[in-house]
């Protein structure tokens, strides 16, 4: 099944061609759902200069955080990064560069990335910082604003099953941002929990079709939680 | 007496309604899902990608797999569906959500609101709250009335960056539930004991007193 196996045993293969100053689009929301060994393999390779789009930047030593310790990042594209405080120093020392972007329209971004879609307009942000500089135009007596695409050289996402051809599906709420990165990015890798047969997976509950996965490799996770909370 | 966090809870659950889908906030707005009358079926949805979302999980079924837009553990209830940060977004922005509770600094006459940045101070990011206010129409805002030290988040015109245009028609305090009506805040209820003067005096945007404006009464 040469033609369309996707699987990749190392992750220095997984990561492969990653170059100073490309894009990285990366899934996951909080540290839930992060592909956490190919993070830690952009450290490894020690890649500078990337600009990376993810909902969040990981924590202190944590996620996309560990790629901040060696300031292999110029730019983040986040919704909140307020869980960092390394972020925060190298944000007020201007070693980095953030484009906050609300949550909806970074998802939309990528989504529309993927789609061969370059711009959508939408009503969130209108009237706010998040308007400066960008076109604006009225449908139906509304005000919207006109938000250009995301795509990247690369995206890294975390699935839980994957089977040789690269067809993925997600486990809970650590679906999230995975799917959305893996249409946009030139090369796409994705880390699983399981590689399962190929045609083990049911085709109509595929969440990431293998036609938007370059490479998948199977990782050990530690799934760090970040607020654990109890009924007990 | 100011309302406690509990009692502002209670009052945004009597706009619940049966059949109801609802995000609520981080705050005092999460407090809301205690409050959900008997018998009423109402579905919270959570922006990183889960509708039907339940009650926090016991030890042993803690799952890193399974969170809320806060990132705390939660479980999902039975008729859930889980989704796609863009699906969620889909869903907030297409105004498919009959409810979004939210908190605020700022609230101001003309349906303005400032819920995510003090310039110099604070820079952590607008989350999801952008494209709440922008696509629900039916939005309630909890905050207290006025800050610690007494500066009133009633105005009429915001003073920090804004959140969203023209979007804010319902606002609860910690004194009062005010709805926002051509130009002007509306005093529709008062927290029990709060009066009317300490309500005018602690309102800074143009206020509106009725006639008769009722009690809270829990």
């Amino acid at each position: 099944m040469a033609g369309f196996d996707k699987v990749v045993t190392t992750y220095e293969d997984a990561m492969s061609g990653l170059q100073d100053g490309m894009t990285v689009l990366a899934g996951g929301f909080g540290l839930c759902g992060i592909p956490e060994n190919l993070i830690a393999e952009i450290k490894r390779l020690q890649t500078k200069n990337l600009t990376i789009v993810s909902n969040n930047c990981g924590v202190d030593g944590f996620g996309l955080g560990i790629l901040l310790e060696d300031k292999q990042v110029s730019k983040m594209v986040s919704s909140y990064v307020g869980e960092n405080a390394l972020f925060e120093k190298q944000l007020l020392n201007g070693e980095l560069d953030v484009e906050l972007t609300p949550q909806g329209t970074l998802a939309e971004k990528m989504r529309a990335g993927g789609a061969g879609i370059p711009a959508f307009y939408t009503a969130t942000g209108v009237g706010t910082p998040v308007a400066e500089g960008k076109d604006t135009r009225f449908f139906n007596g509304r005000e919207y604003l006109l938000e250009e695409s995301i795509t990247g050289d690369f995206a890294i996402v975390k699935g839980w099953k994957a089977d040789r051809y690269g067809n993925v599906i997600y486990r809970h709420t650590a679906q999230n941002f995975n799917p959305l990165a893996a249409t946009a990015g030139k090369i796409t890798v994705v880390e699983v929990e399981e590689l399962v047969e190929v045609g083990e997976l049911d085709p109509a509950h595929i969440h990431t079709p293998g036609i938007y996965v370059d490479r998948v490799i199977v990782g050990t996770f530690e799934k760090r939680i970040e607020n654990r909370t109890t009924s007990e | 007496m100011a309302l406690s966090r509990d009692q502002m809870a209670i009052r945004v659950a009597r706009e619940l309604q049966d059949g109801y889908y609802v995000n609520l906030g981080i705050g005092i707005p999460t407090l809301v899902a205690n409050f959900i009358p008997d018998g009423m079926d109402v579905m919270l949805q959570s922006e990183n990608g889960l509708l039907g979302m339940g009650t926090f999980p016991s030890e042993a079924n803690v799952d890193a797999d399974m969170i809320n837009a806060g990132k705390q553990t939660v479980t999902a209830v039975s008729g859930s569906s889980i989704f796609s940060s863009a699906e969620s977004f889909a869903m907030i922005r297409g105004g498919h959500v009959d409810l979004t509770v939210l908190g605020a600094f700022e609230v101001d006459v003309s349906g303005n609101i400032a819920s995510w940045m003090i310039p110099n101070k604070l820079i952590k990011g607008m989350g999801g709250a952008m494209d709440l206010v922008a696509g629900a129409d039916n939005i309630i805002v909890t905050m207290t009335h006025a800050s610690k030290g007494g500066d009133s988040k009633l105005l009429e015109v915001c003073s920090l960056p804004l959140t969203g245009k023209g979007c804010i028609k319902k606002v609860l305090t910690d004194l009062a539930w005010l709805e926002i009506e051509n130009g002007a805040f509306v005093l529709k209820e008062r927290a029990p004991g709060v009066s009317i003067e300490e309500i005018q005096a602690k309102t800074q945007g143009r206020l509106i007193v009725p006639d008769h404006v009722p009690e809270m009464v829990f």
